[in-house]
């Protein structure tokens, strides 16, 4: 039973044609979100979030799989869907032949709303989003934060059950960013649902009370943040670059602090649960050999180092 | 089972709030146009202005015709011409230039498809806009090509049938909004120029605005070519009601054309455009 989720999906797939045959963009991803949550889907570029966002917004169909938001299928009954969710996609999608006011208004008579009604839930919106000054403004002439927060604005004008947000503050500069964050957390407050896809690691590790890191087309663990770092990334990660040679790994794995080590061409990884001295024995393992250290960094326990412990691979904004 | 909602009720319930969403997407058309309105009537209006008046006001006072092939009036000839192919025109560019920007845009179609309606609904809504839209520049463009012309070289017009009028405004339209729709979902927005010059002008100067269909006569494999034209219909019909002492072409040819078209270019648009909206 899925009663009290507002959100649900059970190996969810989608596939393009595309000139080299069929190209997954999501392959078998399953989640569950609780209603009142604040669940963040975390990965790089390109790792699928859009695209689930999509399915679960009734904009993209799955090509296998089934996915439910408030105990409604999202493809046999994409109009109900439609009624409870509110969507703020990660490009700018409001109508640019009205205004601020008007796009608010406008949202609120597609949704049942009397013109009279949806036109002073527009106004009521504007002055919790501290917009009103902009009511009559056309859409270009907003900043990219007021744009923001008046596609959020209007994604609420119905009063949903879920919001949706594709990489809110991608592209925001700092001050609008951190704003946006706490109209987010003041949504939340108020028990709102809302399920948040970014390839910001503060931005996840601020706001999600839960997240699923996801990477190309795949749920790779999801937990609370202080979960994941304390279970899947709780080591530090120490990595050395180097040239000229082949590093000596026996030496490296007989390093009394290294938990495990992972080694490709040119680069070795040591996963140190204590990481005192790990840094510093590697580059002298390095000399020793006789080769030159390109590049050393040190990773403490974070989002980084569960997307690096998960992945392989560095997490790259 | 008391908590049963009978399934005749609810899906009354959503037919009558689809309808006000439907309701609410076309009064933000109306809001728009409302807003636009003198641009687009000054659009709309200009070129068939300048054509009646060169040649149903400048040429004949310089002694330079006047009269159409078949010795009518330039003036009534031109009159369901110039209504009929206006009207395409608008129907047409009402549909495909702001869809053509909302497809070829990330995401801005996603206005109007978050709606609480079916793509399917989304789609009439935007032929139900465009037919509206040509048939204002119709009510427009008519007192203009009725009104300007010189002495002695007015048009002759009256309203032979009404019921086959209507047919033909609203059947013409719609195909006209259909094929906008279609065209807006398949070509590419860097070729919109194109379009222009390949498409709306050469189907303007070949499409029985000018001159009647039956005139061409002499030239068969011209009169059979300008049948590819969807808009040779839309005028022969308008030819056909509002100029019946022209000869025009027969009825059951342009009424059969415009709701086979019609029928058949809606249901090509609106398979297209679910297919560009729902990725």
């Amino acid at each position: 039973m899925t009663g009290n989720l507002a959100i649900h999906a059970d190996g969810l797939r989608k596939s393009y044609p595309g000139p080299g045959g069929e190209a997954e963009a999501v392959r078998g991803l399953g989640l569950s979100v609780a209603k009142g949550e604040f669940f963040g889907l975390l990965g790089p570029n390109g790792a699928g979030k859009s695209t689930t966002i999509g399915m679960l917004t009734t904009m993209v169909r799955p090509t296998a799989g089934r996915a439910e938001v408030c105990g409604l299928d999202v493809a046999a009954d994409a109009v109900a869907v439609k009624r409870r969710i509110g969507v703020v996609a990660q490009d700018n999608t409001l109508d640019i032949e009205l205004t601020v006011a008007e796009n608010l208004e406008f949202r609120g008579r597609y949704f049942g709303l009397g013109r009279r009604d949806a036109r002073a839930r527009a106004r009521d919106l504007l002055t919790l989003f501290g917009l009103f000054d902009r009511a009559r403004a056309r859409v270009f002439e907003l900043s990219g934060g007021q744009l923001k927060r008046v596609m959020i604005a209007r994604a609420l004008v119905h009063r949903p059950d879920v919001l949706f947000l594709d990489e809110p503050t991608a592209g925001l500069d700092p001050r609008s960013r951190l704003h946006l964050w706490d109209v987010l957390r003041g949504l939340q407050a108020k028990g709102q649902t809302i399920l948040l896809t970014t390839h910001h690691m503060e931005e996840a590790e601020t706001l999600c009370d839960r997240l699923a890191v996801i990477d190309q087309g795949r749920v790779l663990a999801c937990d609370s943040v202080r979960a994941l770092r304390e279970t899947v990334g709780a080591e530090t990660v120490v990595t050395v670059v180097y040239e000229g040679g082949a590093f000596d790994l026996a030496a490296v794995r007989a390093m009394a602090r290294a938990d495990r080590v992972e080694a490709t061409d040119g680069q070795v990884r040591v996963f140190a649960g204590d990481p005192d001295g790990v840094l510093s024995d590697l580059v002298a393992l390095a000399a020793k050999a006789g080769l030159t250290v390109v590049d050393a960094s040190q990773l403490a326990p974070s989002l980084e180092t569960v997307f690096l412990t998960l992945t392989g691979r560095e997490f790259r904004e | 089972m008391t908590t049963t909602v009978p399934t005749g009720t609810r899906a009354a319930k959503n037919r009558a709030r689809a309808l006000h969403t439907f309701g609410a997407m076309m009064a933000r058309d109306a809001r728009v146009l409302r807003r636009t309105f003198v641009m687009s009537a000054v659009r709309i209006v200009i070129q068939p202005l300048l054509f009646v008046f060169v040649f149903a006001y400048v040429l004949p006072k310089v002694g330079g015709g006047g009269a159409g092939p078949g010795g009518e009036a330039f003036s009534t000839v031109m009159v369901p011409g110039l209504v009929g192919s206006s009207m395409v025109l608008q129907a047409m560019a009402a549909v495909t230039f702001p869809l053509v920007m909302e497809l070829s845009g990330p995401g801005a179609i996603e206005d109007r498809a978050l709606a609480p309606v079916s793509v399917r609904v989304l789609g009439l809504q935007k032929i139900l806009s465009a037919v509206v839209e040509g048939l204002v520049a119709g009510l427009l463009v008519f007192p203009v090509v009725l009104l300007v012309h010189a002495q002695g070289h007015g048009p002759a017009v009256e309203v032979a049938n009404w019921p086959m009028l209507v047919f033909v405004l609203l059947a013409g339209a719609v195909l006209a909004a259909s094929i906008g729709m279609y065209l807006a979902t398949r070509i590419d927005p860097r070729q919109i120029q194109v379009l222009f010059t390949l498409v709306m002008f050469p189907a303007m100067m070949l499409g029985c605005v000018y001159f009647r269909w039956t005139a061409l006569e002499s030239t068969p494999w011209l009169q059979y070519a300008v049948l590819l034209n969807p808009m040779v219909y839309m005028n022969e019909g308008l030819r056909a009601v509002l100029t019946p002492q022209i000869d025009s072409m027969p009825a059951w040819a342009f009424l059969t054309a415009l709701l086979v078209g019609a029928v058949v270019f809606g249901w090509l648009a609106m398979r297209s455009f679910a297919r560009r909206v729902l990725r």
